[in-house]
């Protein structure tokens, strides 16, 4: 599944679908598995009651994770030396996300990628960069 | 989230993985060699439930939870000064990075060092003003080598007039 840097050209895209119609039960799902159980992810009474939200969001850990699949999906987990981004938008039940991955670099110790995660309403909620080892065999 | 000992365990990772909609059978030990199962880029985080004291989980026998039981904010603890993140004047999480220095494997027992970084303000086109702080956790492992490095920015909004 995962490919060569060396299979790649600067400009390569790498579309990734990551959620149709969130599901509360996956937020809930994030929060025991990362620890984080925030009554805002996970309690809806607390959400719209007490913090004044339309609904419990996700994690914005949870949008990163499943953000992450379209760099490891592509370059594989090992040779990852860096991730990271900004939370743009919240992300709610109901929205569906998918991520792109735009090759914006390729030196001799590292390729960079832009990684950027829409909504459905073309909104993006986050955006990033990823850097991956040029230290596979060819 | 500070840890003596976030234990890196092939069951977390699987249910990891899935809470991220994540099929790869890299991560998965009943559908690898277990022996080669990784963690996901952002596993390090749930090294949350490897802090005694972090504030976002309920704690056993504890009466202070913020969400809701018979009322809809709970007992409205006192949470150790932090924020609940929410519209009550709470943070949000704005950025998060991590540099990888070593593979995440089961069997690791990994430290995680916190310290703060720096802070900066902005005016927010929404009004009021926004505050930054930026946290970077060193994952480091029993021989003292660096694993993963995260640095999360939290935001705050303070409303213009409060002090």
């Amino acid at each position: 599944m995962s490919r060569s840097i060396h299979d790649l050209t600067v400009g390569d895209i790498v579309e990734l679908r990551l959620v149709d119609d969130l599901k509360r039960t996956t937020i809930v799902q994030y929060a025991g598995a990362s620890g984080d159980f925030n009554p805002l992810h996970t309690d809806e009474v607390f959400a719209t009651e007490v913090a004044g939200y339309p609904s419990v969001f996700a994690h914005g850990m949870l949008t990163m994770g499943m953000t992450g699949r379209v760099v490891t999906d592509t370059f594989g987990v090992d040779s990852i030396a860096s991730f990271g981004g900004r939370f743009t938008a919240q992300v709610f039940p109901g929205d569906s996300l998918t991520a792109v991955l735009t090759v914006d670099a390729i030196d001799t110790d590292a390729t960079t990628v832009s990684v950027v995660t829409r909504n459905q309403r073309d909104e993006v909620v986050f955006s990033g960069h990823a850097r991956i080892r040029a230290d596979q065999p060819t | 989230m500070g840890a003596e000992n976030f234990y890196v365990e092939a069951g977390h990772i699987m249910m990891f993985a899935r809470s991220i909609g994540d099929e790869n059978p890299a991560f998965d030990p009943t559908r690898t060699d277990p022996s080669t199962v990784v963690a996901p880029p952002t596993f390090v985080q749930s090294s949350a439930h490897f802090d005694p004291d972090y504030y976002l989980r309920p704690k056993i026998g504890a009466s202070g939870w913020f969400g809701s039981g018979g009322t809809p904010s709970g007992t409205q603890p006192d949470v150790g000064g932090e924020s609940t993140g929410g519209r009550q004047g709470g943070g949000l999480h704005a950025e998060q990075h991590f540099e990888y220095h070593r593979p995440v494997v089961p069997g690791a027992a990994l430290t995680a060092r916190v310290s703060d970084g720096e802070t900066w303000e902005k005016q927010s086109s929404r009004g009021g003003t926004l505050v930054f702080r930026e946290r970077i956790t060193e994952y480091v492992d029993r021989n003292g080598d660096a694993v993963v490095t995260a640095r999360s920015v939290g935001v705050q909004v303070i409303e213009d007039g409060a002090s």
